[in-house]
């Protein structure tokens, strides 16, 4: 049944059809109309965020911890334009989104306007896909057609840029219309041969391992991955992206490689016969130089984008699918079988490359927090990180135990992800327990959104890793630029403790090993926002350490 | 796929693309920031309503160029892509060629015109252009041809291609030097003038 309603309407209708119950936001000039229907529609809860990356990035937290859409809006010009770094850091993760931002009106666009935009040609690069709608009338059916594109195939974000007037638009709706898409191709089950190519490949391996990436995660396939990994008996390493998608107590589970991944992670690639890539797209940071990266080893890719395939490593069996589907495929097809002296050899290997070291020290230092958040939360938490050492350690020493429990911006790197992506992992996740895993550098990017977990009473844990300084910038520079210490000390940090306090929220100090589980105790017994600064030392290289472009034969190990 | 001289690869891409505001932009940008290089490109309406053909030549190192095709299908608004380089494809390019043509030489030039079967579209006092379709090398033979007499203006199109309708391979397009590049369709790069054969 067709309606004829305002643009704004529209808007909000397809929302909801589409199972949107929540966006993050904050008004501008021309979204304003849109604004102004919200009262109408009281299933769509609004959360007014503080800048417009922290819609983003709540959205794309809300997305990645519940598999859903998240939603972000924002008005045109600067507001449209902050969402990008949020954007494109979905984009890199392949995280559902659909951000909604005004234009100015439709007379007005081209001529420069106060607070014009073009931000569909500036968001070509980190859209999945991006529209600009002229009729109200268009408006429904271009809505569904986002969120078909943003959660089907490779899913990643949308944006819809609105003229204002258009929402004000009188237009018909049509929520039946179905979505015509000609040429969108959603991977599901794979092609038979493949699947027999890749069978045949696994069951005459003899030192296999899986290499499980972000497709594992967003395909939802943790109980599928772990039904293939003990019938084959195959190590299972996930790729940064892939953490929490294989529980870390498990025999089989063989850490992350990498530039900073667990050092016998990245032997057992180097040394393996087969790499089953599920779902990852070899990353550079996991790969260095593509010429010298497990060369002795043939590998097989399971992805649903067709383009990585090739793109970055020569691949001997390609298998493209849905890994849900692909793994309800092929795990009959493979033998169930064991390969007792390659799981004794990588034994041997995490034995004598432990590269999980805590420093033994009386100072407080990451590794140490992060080992006692993992410990008293029992790996059971919500984890968000920025970007840098205190994310490569949060990665190495929380012990996930719990699928889908990891949010980190392993693509673009951006900095400040881990306060307001907390934020949406906690609205989605009403039960559970968020710890936001946060650098001082990357917490004062996005620390404005503390006003946003006041406001709306979100129990959202903030753990600053806080050594005053940019560490793996220190670290860089000592190890790169002999030393050469440059704009990477804080001076002028504030008291992240009278900061929260500033917010309404619990601020708590901790300097001490010792005071590191009473600290982290009250915080997760505390009915609302807390902000733990935690002051670690000052300068602690982070280990292992494969440099950018290399491969395994430059790995450096802890010296200590 | 033969690498040319410089290193570089081609590959001849057919795509069948929405006929929407944007879509170039969408498909430019991509070939940006992918670092694909554009040799050439036609664009022009299909027989299906809405929907526009796009030929494009791509030339780039060998690892990068095989991605072309793959990546263009992400593109929500490309409806199909092919990587035809290695298929029995009959392609043409159109030039409009201006030639300076005084009375003495006029006859000349005509008759170069009759023998490459080209149309004349325009006789001036000074100068006569002419419409020539076909495989590239007929068009710069042509082109090398009325060197002499002084080209005004050369104005060449993106080539255009299509898969054979028969298994029965047609008139060479005048590329394939060997047997061997033939059965593959490989185009090699020309290097140094674009006018030289």
């Amino acid at each position: 049944m067709s309606k004829n309603l305002t643009g704004s309407q529209i808007v909000c209708e397809a929302l909801l059809k589409e199972g949107v119950s929540v966006v993050f936001g904050i008004p501008g000039g021309a979204i304003l109309p849109l604004y102004g229907v919200l009262s109408q529609y009281p299933d769509l809860r609004h959360i007014l965020v503080r800048h417009e990356q922290g819609a983003a990035h709540a959205a794309d937290g809300y997305a990645r911890s519940t598999g859903t859409v998240g939603v972000a809006f924002a008005t045109s010009g600067p507001g449209a334009t902050n969402l990008i770094t949020g954007l494109a850091t979905a984009m890199m993760d392949s995280v559902p989104m659909v951000a909604i931002t005004g234009q100015v009106g439709r007379s007005a666009i081209g001529t420069d306007a106060f607070q014009e935009t073009d931000i569909t040609g500036a968001t070509l690069p980190v859209t999945k896909h991006n529209y600009l709608v002229m009729r109200a009338d268009d408006l429904g059916r271009t809505i569904h057609e986002a969120f078909h594109i943003a959660r089907t195939g490779r899913s990643g974000p949308v944006l819809i840029d609105i003229p204002k007037d258009v929402f004000i638009e009188m237009g018909n709706y049509d929520p039946d219309e179905p979505v015509d898409l000609p040429g969108y191709k959603v991977p599901g089950k794979a092609d038979e041969a493949q699947i027999d190519a890749a069978a045949k490949l696994i069951n005459e391996s003899e030192r296999p391992v899986i290499l499980a990436g972000h497709g594992v995660v967003l395909s939802r396939s943790f109980d599928e991955l772990r039904e293939f990994a003990e019938k084959t008996q195959t190590p299972v390493i996930t790729t940064l992206l892939g953490i929490s998608s294989f529980p870390e107590n498990h025999v089989l589970s063989t850490g992350f490689p990498g530039m900073h991944g667990m050092a016998y992670a990245s032997l057992a690639l180097d040394q393996a016969d087969l790499i089953i890539n599920f779902g990852s797209r070899f990353d550079d940071r996991i790969v260095g130089d593509a010429k010298r990266f497990s060369t002795g080893s043939k590998k097989i890719h399971v992805d649903i984008d067709p383009a990585e395939i090739n793109k970055m490593i020569t691949v001997d069996a390609a298998v493209i699918g849905n890994i849900k589907d692909v793994f309800a495929q092929l795990t009959p097809k493979v033998n169930k079988t064991t390969h007792v002296e390659w799981l004794q050899h990588i034994e041997h290997l995490k034995a004598e490359h432990p590269s999980l070291r805590i420093p033994e020290t009386d100072r407080l230092m990451g590794q140490h927090v992060v080992k006692a958040l993992s410990d008293v939360t029992k790996g059971d938490a919500i984890i968000t990180t920025g970007v840098g050492q205190h994310q490569m350690w949060a990665a190495q020493h929380y012990q996930f135990t719990n699928a889908n429990s990891w949010l980190t911006s392993g693509g673009l790197g951006t900095m400040g992800y881990e306060v307001p992506s907390a934020i949406g992992a906690q609205v989605g996740n009403p039960g559970r327990l968020v710890w936001s895993i946060c650098g001082d550098g990357g917490f004062q990017m996005t620390m404005m959104e503390l006003a946003t977990a006041a406001e709306n009473h979100l129990p959202v844990k903030y753990a600053i890793l806080n050594n005053n300084h940019l560490g793996m910038i220190t670290q860089w520079q000592s190890f790169f630029y002999d030393g050469d210490y440059q704009a990477e000390t804080y001076t002028g940090n504030p008291d992240f403790v009278k900061l929260a306090e500033a917010y309404g929220i619990k601020g708590i100090r901790v300097t001490k090993q010792n005071e590191l589980e009473g600290a982290i105790r009250e915080a997760n017994a505390h009915d609302g926002p807390v902000v733990i600064d935690f002051v670690i030392e000052k300068v602690d290289d982070l280990y292992p350490m494969i440099p950018a472009g290399q491969s395994i034969e430059e790995l450096i190990e802890d010296p200590n | 796929m033969a690498a040319a001289a410089n290193g570089t690869f081609q590959r001849t891409i057919a795509a069948l693309v929405q006929d929407r505001p944007g879509v170039l932009a969408r498909i430019a940008g991509l070939f940006r920031r992918r670092g694909f290089n554009i040799a050439s490109l036609a664009v022009g309406r299909s027989e299906r309503p809405g929907l526009s053909r796009m030929t494009f030549v791509v030339e780039g190192p060998e690892e990068v160029v095989r991605q072309v095709a793959a990546q263009l299908d992400r593109l929500i608004d490309v409806v199909e892509v092919h990587d035809i380089t290695e298929q029995n494809i009959v392609w043409r390019e159109l030039a409009l060629i201006k030639v300076k043509a005084n009375a003495g030489e006029r006859s000349e030039i005509l008759e170069l015109a009759n023998i490459f079967r080209v149309n004349v579209i325009d006789i001036g006092v000074e100068s006569l252009t002419m419409e020539i379709s076909g495989g590239r090398q007929k068009i710069d033979s042509l082109i090398e041809l009325l060197r002499k007499f002084g080209l005004e203006e050369v104005i060449r199109t993106g080539r255009v291609a299509t898969l054979r309708g028969t298994l029965i391979e047609g008139e060479d397009d005048g590329l394939f030097q060997s047997d061997a590049s033939k059965a593959t369709y490989i185009l090699p790069i020309p290097t140094g003038d674009s006018g030289s054969v």
